[in-house]
């Protein structure tokens, strides 16, 4: 399956480790990934409080190279996904908005192709009984609270993939590679954005209870596919932990990255030592850093 | 030399405000063959009928159109008056001057000239109409009541008080319905079966009513007096001449099965009856879950039987019965909670639905009038309760009030605080609808006497955490979010159409709105009748009812079952369909299109060229055909011709409004 692939800026940034695990996962999952040439910022939060035509154009002409190509779209993260989403839709859904998109952006863009975020082709065209198939090191006795956060699915109608108030696909995969996923209540609960920043004492009172939940429900650690939840969730843990007297130790993976260590890669060629709550000995304690019989080329 | 009348109505001011009633009077005056022509106030009234009869005798008359309401409103009320002054009630027409012209225009100049031309149409058809008879159909005296619940027990106990023979037919192996579901009932806190098992008692003994339960109907055909009804009788297993009721089966059937009774929360065996006080008292078997059915091992009911009335050959056998007169009663489905993704039903064990909790406070429930947490069957010292699940909203449920849920909810937060000590009862809700005598008295009760807490404001979220039920929700009188922790949560889900109520609608041929509710043949003034004569609608099936409302109904539905009934024949109505046989091919094709099933083809023979040959035409059955028009549209040798809608009426009309 060849698909354009859209990364976005934090996966060569802040979130790294998610641009390095997902084309090493895709390509064990035989998905052929043909990254958009010149592909510009989505706009992510800073266009859509400007201006409405700026939010839709920036991704527009992204959609629009891929558009040429004749692929489909997918993008890892979550924040990127959104915007784009955005833009297939207000373009599908209005000929003046097409217009007034495609004049901006110089292009011809008409939304025939579709985006899809990462974990979609993941859950929907490979799906947890392929990736059964696939695993060489089950991720044995690891307990996970999967957090989706809110952007991934949500507008229900835009995202147009998985229950939006009991989203279950990164539980399904996890259970195949053999992790245990728990029931928690925070599933899609926001993890605050970019609030810890501008104003923390708001941004910090957000998420708390997301780590006393998962804590509570007996989670090792999170797994996330947005890399926002995951610098929120990773940078701040220390801090919320000592404003509450307490240590939550509890590491933070991108689905890409346990997967692909389910599938008998290296932690290191995913990302894994890059964390900020080291994750590794926890990796280690549950016996999940051992080399893979014959190993992966 | 034909001699027309012309009648303007002002309907007070809905007409006139919008329309120049006397110039149209004075304009078709003018119009070709028209002898006379008038206005009055209110031409419905007394003095105005009286002004038509007069002015028919006066101007020698013989044909009238009436310009005011729509013909749904008052055409039977002129048509009487025609008969009055004399001539053939269907040589009158009516044109629409109020709904189709007065009533969505604003601009009087135009809706003058509308009206006008409205009435030059309905002179030019009335010209062209004839005299039409009725003829008559006789009527059987049997009705048959589909549905065993409070109001086809009740419909068909005042039906078999009046004389007449009533058939129940009832899909599950009791009477009862929803009502023996319910423990207690607003606003009298009086127990539900305690009311409902005499009435079901007497529908048992009552000489006139059969009982026909594990039973279905399958088709219907036929008219109004005339229905021939094929019920399927399912097969019990279980001979209902022999069958004592002891018990004994059950007592010692080794299959448990979740109660559909009791919402899953009990157990029933595989040979049961839903409920101890059932009527008839006599099992059926699950096919499904029985282990003979299964495996062919077992077989312990029938050893154990002292009666020999387990007969696991029985088979599905059909029956065909005529009836004069039908009465629809097949009550509500609950909606479907799970849609509520973010309630988390069905996840979570302790989130139930109001009639979950019903079965939980029944004395004889499954937890003996205990109320229980599903889960580890603690006694929950906080409960909450979310209102309009499922109704009022139209993003994810139904738009319309499910009407019983406000006052069933305030009288199980009434009992959590009665027979919980310390606990605490939360409601939320959007509005507090309590229309009915004695309710809102009721629901002050709850608030002053039993200390209930009301929360104005929908839950956006429900989970589970520490052992608790978080509910999350907004107080919209204080503006702020509020969370709860609740050790249960209980649903007050929208009543729904019955699953099949669309199928079951098709056979009889009556019709349902988009939400699957049977529809009434006047929102106001016909509530009970459907379109189809002698089809009549009682309780929840035609749209969410409490319980006296569904028995009001269901009395209601019987009275006009009794009045056609107390008739040896009726008349029929004279605007169906005619075949002109000489021109009929017997294609057939207006068969299939039919919706009453009121055409089949039939054997003529003439003669040709001095030779006699045998050909099939279309003949209609004018008891069944509805007046529709569809068969006229589809023919295409402009065989059939609706009377009082000929194609030469109609056409007469186009030329008048175009020529």
């Amino acid at each position: 399956m060849k698909l354009a692939y859209y990364p976005g800026c934090s996966l060569s940034s802040t979130g790294i480790e998610f641009g390095m695990s997902a084309p090493v996962l895709a390509k064990a999952l035989g998905l052929e990934l043909w990254e958009i040439p010149e592909w510009n910022c989505c706009g992510s939060s800073s266009a859509h409080v400007t201006d409405h035509n700026l939010a839709l154009a920036l991704p527009a002409r992204n959609l629009a190279i891929a558009e040429e190509a004749g692929l489909d779209v997918v993008v890892p993260c979550a924040a990127c996904y959104a915007r784009l989403k955005a833009a297939e839709a207000a373009v599908r859904s209005s000929r003046r908005t097409k217009e007034e998109i495609e004049k901006i952006i110089d292009r011809k863009y008409e939304a025939k192709i579709t985006v899809r975020s990462l974990l979609d082709i993941i859950y929907t065209e490979i799906g947890p009984a392929k990736i059964r198939e696939k695993v060489l090191r089950p991720l044995e006795g690891l307990r996970v609270a999967a957090y989706y956060g809110c952007l991934l699915v949500r507008p229900p109608k835009v995202a147009q993939f998985e229950d939006p108030e009991n989203p279950v696909s990164m539980d399904r995969l996890l259970s195949a590679a053999g992790a245990e996923p728990v029931d928690w209540g925070y599933k899609t609960e926001c993890c605050g954005g970019g609030h810890p920043t501008i104003s923390p004492e708001f941004g910090l009172k957000i998420l708390k209870p997301i780590y006393e939940e998962a804590r509570y429900a007996g989670a090792d650690c999170f797994v996330t596919a947005c890399p926002m939840c995951f610098t929120n969730l990773d940078m701040r843990q220390k801090e919320v932990g000592k404003q509450h007297g307490t240590v939550y130790n509890l590491p933070v993976f991108y689905i890409t990255e346990l997967l692909g260590l389910a599938l008998g890669f290296e932690a290191r060629e995913l990302g894994i030592n890059r964390h900020l709550v080291n994750a590794l000995p926890l990796l280690k304690h549950k016996g999940l850093l051992h080399p893979v019989k014959g190993g992966r080329e | 030399m034909k001699r027309v009348g012309v009648f303007i109505c002002h309907c007070g001011t809905n007409i006139a405000q919008t329309v120049d009633c006397e110039k149209v009077a004075k304009m078709a005056g003018g119009l070709p063959q028209v002898a006379f022509s008038t206005d009055y106030k209110y031409m419905c009234s007394e003095p105005g009928q009286q002004v038509i009869i007069n002015a028919v005798k006066e101007h020698r008359l013989d044909r009238v159109v009436v310009a005011s309401c729509s013909p749904r409103m008052h055409e039977p009320t002129f048509r009487k008056t025609l008969e009055k002054a004399g001539l053939n009630p269907y040589l009158l027409e009516m044109a629409n001057i109020r709904e189709q012209c007065s009533w969505v225009h604003q601009d009087k100049e135009k809706g003058t000239a509308k009206a006008f031309d409205l009435v030059k149409m309905a002179v030019a058809k009335v010209l062209k109409n004839e005299p039409l008879s009725r003829s008559s159909i006789p009527i059987h005296k049997r009705a048959l009541v589909i549905g065993g619940g409070i109001a086809g027990i009740q419909a068909a106990l005042d039906i078999a008080d009046a004389g007449y023979v009533v058939d129940i037919v009832e899909k599950e192996p009791t009477i009862g319905g929803r009502m023996a579901q319910i423990d207690k009932t607003f606003p009298t806190m009086d127990c539900s079966a305690c009311i409902l098992t005499p009435k079901m008692v007497d529908a048992a003994s009552n000489p006139n009513i059969n009982l026909l339960t594990y039973c279905e109907v399958e088709k219907v055909d036929g008219y109004v007096g005339n229905f021939d009804v094929t019920i399927r009788h399912k097969a019990r297993s279980v001979d209902m001449n022999k069958c004592t009721g002891c018990g004994t089966c059950w007592e010692k059937c080794p299959t448990r099965v979740a109660s559909e009774f009791d919402m899953g929360l009990g157990t029933r065996k595989a040979i049961y009856t839903p409920f101890p006080q059932a009527v008839p008292n006599k099992p059926v078997i699950d096919r499904e879950n029985c282990l003979y059915f299964k495996t062919g091992k077992c077989g312990v009911c029938q050893k154990v039987c002292p009666t020999g009335a387990v007969d696991y050959t029985q088979e599905d056998r059909l029956e065909t019965v005529r009836y004069g007169a039908i009465v629809v009663a097949t009550g509500f489905d609950l909606f479907d909670e799970s849609v509520y993704g973010e309630y988390g039903y069905g996840r979570y064990p302790d989130i139930i639905s109001g009639l979950h909790f019903e079965r939980m406070i029944n004395a004889s429930g499954p937890t003996m009038g205990k109320i229980k947490r599903p889960s580890d069957h603690t006694e929950p010292k906080t409960v909450v309760f979310v209102k309009c699940v499922g109704s009022r909203d139209e993003a994810k449920g139904k738009p319309y009030c499910s009407k019983t849920c406000c006052m069933y909810t305030a009288k199980h937060a009434t009992l959590v605080r009665e027979k919980i000590k310390d606990s605490q009862a939360i409601v939320f809700y959007m509005d507090v609808r309590t229309p009915g005598k004695n309710y809102d008295e009721f629901y002050q009760r709850a608030v002053n006497e039993y200390g209930v807490q009301y929360v104005r404001g929908r839950v956006s979220k429900i989970y589970q955490s520490h052992g608790k039920l978080i509910v999350r929700g907004e107080d919209t009188l204080l503006g702020r979010p509020v969370e709860v922790e609740a050790d249960m949560v209980v649903l007050a889900t929208a009543m729904v159409a019955r699953g099949d109520a669309g199928e079951l609608a098709r056979k009889l041929g009556i019709s349902y709105d988009q939400h699957d509710f049977f529809t009434e043949a006047h929102p106001k003034l016909r509530p009970v009748e459907t379109h189809t004569a002698g089809v009549y609608l009682a309780g929840t099936c035609q749209g969410p009812k409490d319980i006296p409302d569904s028995v009001a109904q269901a009395s209601a539905a019987a009275a006009k079952v009794c009045a056609l009934l107390s008739r040896e024949e009726m008349p029929t109505e004279p605007v169906v369909s005619a075949v002109n046989e000489a021109v009929c091919s017997g294609c057939g094709l207006c068969i299939s299109i039919c919706p009453y099933k009121a055409i089949e083809l039939k054997t003529i023979s003439e003669r040709v060229h001095g030779k006699t040959r045998e050909r099939q035409v279309a003949s209609v059955n004018t008891g069944l055909c509805q007046g529709c028009g569809a068969c006229t549209v589809a023919c295409r040798s402009g065989a059939l011709n609706l009377k009082g809608f000929t194609n030469e009426q109609i056409l007469a009309e186009v030329d008048a409004l175009c020529l």
